[in-house]
């Protein structure tokens, strides 16, 4: 186990030196940011010196060695646009959408295991069918209308909680409900059809034939079984909130880095967009370390090699 | 004496989109302590059907609809979902063909087997260890005691299924059903858990109900034979009856199919015809299409069993004729 941390370890290095060229040259192929922080009537003499003295006249793979040299050292270089460090800009905003990404995830496997577990016991019943209509419907709603529709219901016609921002725990409900609805469709779909392979496997007539209470069967013998491939799913689902709330935290004001992300990306600030996929990269990673813990923990047969 | 097990007239059908289909149709059987009935049929036969219904496990769409399954007397058609519960693993176990399968691979084989103890028996978790453990032993498993805390993808087929056998019998049922129990081991293997099972029901004065393809082993290990053809039985009678004085030409079908020489290769495939059709109720005899004894009478009415000779059922009007 131990050896095994040390070996995921060293592989975490070279796939963040990877993203870190990666995104290094995606940033600067794709424009100058020269243009953006002068105004229009700055000459192109005014823009050499500016070049120069960011550093932006020099091969890039020398700005590279700049830049990762200062990586090390935990400086992701100046927000053009803030004037601050990148870094803290990153990590001041990653917070946010942790709470969000982990409340709304929760919200989804509370919701979606009981419905799913359902779904497939009561296979073919009024109870599943109402299941699996609801989890289209709710998988079919895009999540800035459910937003919106969840703001005028429960914020401004009933107003029981706040349209926008963040601050106490009534600010989280509506935008983690926005996307854990969407989550718990999803994942509720996913639950029903591993439960009923699972529920047709010999292993399950078996623990039947022993005499056990049927709650037993499907909670003991069939729950963890049919829980290993979700996880992976619910690990990927979460990485892809981490840098993907964008839609809900822009319909509720929600100061994520999904936000971040994208008016960076928007005013070129390559600072910024840099230390955040590099951090949003570095959560990816460290997620998916998680996910192989557990998955070995409920699935004896894989092991430590 | 009343039997351990009595079997009449048990009927389980299958819905299915193309009409009703009669998997067991009006099967009769008897077992008693420390006999051993063996099952013989083609493919689709309906003998796992008919075990399955024993156990009370059959599953949607299938359902049983019709006879009587006495165990000690008792109908257990009659019995709540509760105590029938109680009596599964306990009074009546089931060893099934997949030993690959049939053990759940999040589990180590120690807690399947102390399980089963632990639902029947208000056991602490030492104790149902203990005699896990002892249980281990007796089915021939090596260090015993290491092996409780493997997991089933560790061991090979032949201990899985020395395992499933631990699990069937730790309660010491009073009936056991073991389906094909050596199809998917290999025959070196096959012969050691059969012997097992052997032995074992012979001590624990076990009523086996074995489900098998391989006429070497139903000569072997049973006392009486019942042959299923089509969801019903054609002939039941003692083991030496049925290979000496075969009544129905679908058990001499499957006598006469038998290579003589090479005795490990004992098996039923190779009667000519096909399976019969379970969705069409015919109203003559099932067999007759393939007969060659059929005659005009044989495809207007469906023969019952009946007695010829001594505990010896068939069900052809023609028997006499066809034992010769
Ligand atoms: N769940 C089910 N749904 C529909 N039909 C079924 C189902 N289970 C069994 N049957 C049908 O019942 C019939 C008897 O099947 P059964 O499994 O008892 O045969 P078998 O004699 O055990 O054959 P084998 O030697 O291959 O194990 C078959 O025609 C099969 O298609
Ligand atoms: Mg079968």
């Amino acid at each position: 186990m131990g050896q095994y941390l040390v070996r995921m370890l060293l592989q975490v290095v070279p796939v963040m030196f990877l993203i870190s060229i990666i995104v290094f040259v995606l940033v600067h192929v794709t424009g100058d940011p020269v243009n953006l922080m002068l105004p229009e009537t700055a000459t192109e003499e005014d823009r050499e010196i500016l070049r120069a003295a960011l550093g932006l006249d020099q091969p890039l793979y020398q700005q590279y060695f700049v830049y990762i040299k200062n990586v090390l050292q935990g400086d992701f270089g100046n927000s053009f646009h803030y004037g601050e460090p990148a870094l803290p800009l990153v990590l001041e905003r990653l917070p946010a959408t942790f709470e969000l990404a982990a409340v709304a995830m929760l919200i989804g496997i509370v919701i979606a295991v009981p419905c799913g577990m359902i779904s497939a016991v009561k296979r073919n019943t009024v109870l599943d069918v109402i299941i699996s209509f609801l989890s289209v419907i709710g998988k079919a709603m895009p999540n800035f209308w459910m937003g919106i529709m969840l703001i005028l219901l429960f914020s401004v016609s009933l107003g029981l909680f706040p349209v926008s921002g963040r601050g106490g725990v009534e600010h989280i409900v509506l935008p983690a409900f926005t996307i854990g609805i969407g989550l718990a469709a999803q994942m509720t779909r996913l639950i029903r059809s591993n439960m009923l392979e699972i529920l047709s496997q010999d292993y399950i007539r078996t623990a039947r034939s022993k005499g056990l209470r049927e709650v037993l069967v499907v909670g003991r013998h069939a729950f963890r079984n049919g829980l290993i491939p979700v996880v992976t799913i619910m690990s990927l689902q979460f990485t892809s909130l981490i840098g993907g709330t964008l839609v809900t935290e822009t319909v509720f004001a929600w100061p994520g880095l999904g936000q971040l992300l994208v008016t960076s990306v928007n005013m070129r600030d390559m600072a910024v967009v840099q230390a955040a996929v590099f951090i949003i990269a570095l959560v990816v990673i460290v997620c998916n370390m998680l996910t192989d813990v557990v998955y070995r923990y409920l699935d004896p047969r894989i092991k430590y090699n | 004496m009343s039997h351990l097990l009595e079997v009449n007239h048990l009927q389980t059908h299958f819905k299915t989109p193309d009409g009703i289909l009669r998997a067991v149709n009006g099967v009769s059987f008897t077992v008693d302590a420390g006999e051993t009935l063996a099952i013989v049929g083609e493919s689709g036969s309906g003998k796992s059907v008919t075990s399955m219904s024993i156990l009370g496990l059959v599953s949607d769409p299938g359902k049983v609809v019709g006879g009587e399954i006495l165990f000690e007397g008792k109908n257990l058609l009659r019995l709540t979902k509760k105590e029938y519960r109680n009596m599964r693993g306990k009074a009546i176990s089931v060893i099934f063909q997949e030993p690959m399968t049939s053990l759940n691979p999040i589990f180590t084989v120690g807690f399947q087997i102390s399980e089963v103890l632990r639902t029947h028996y208000k056991l602490n978790r030492k104790a149902a260890k203990q005699r896990a453990i002892e249980m281990l032993d007796t089915v021939g498993i090596a260090n015993a005691e290491k092996v409780y805390a493997r997991y089933p993808h560790q061991l090979s087929g032949g201990m899985r299924q020395r395992v499933m056998i631990a699990i069937a019998l730790v309660c010491q049922p009073k009936l056991l059903i073991a389906d094909e129990p050596t199809t998917a081991l290999d025959v070196t293997i096959q012969a050691q858990i059969l012997e097992l099972i052997q032995k074992l029901a012979k001590e624990q004065n076990t009523g086996v109900i074995l489900i098998t393809h391989d006429l070497g082993v139903v000569a072997e290990m049973a006392d009486k034979v019942a042959v299923m053809y089509g969801g019903e039985i054609v002939e039941h009678a003692s083991v030496e009856q049925i290979f000496h004085r075969p009544s129905h030409p679908y058990t001499q079908g499957l006598l006469a199919s038998l290579p003589k020489i090479h005795e490990d290769e004992q098996r039923l495939y190779s009667l000519p015809g096909t399976v019969p059709n379970l969705l069409e109720s015919s109203e003559g005899c099932t067999f007759a299409p393939r007969c060659k004894f059929a005659s005009e009478a044989c495809l207007q009415s469906k023969p019952r069993l009946a007695l010829q000779g001594e505990q010896h059922w068939v069900s052809c009007l023609k028997a006499e004729e066809v034992r010769g």
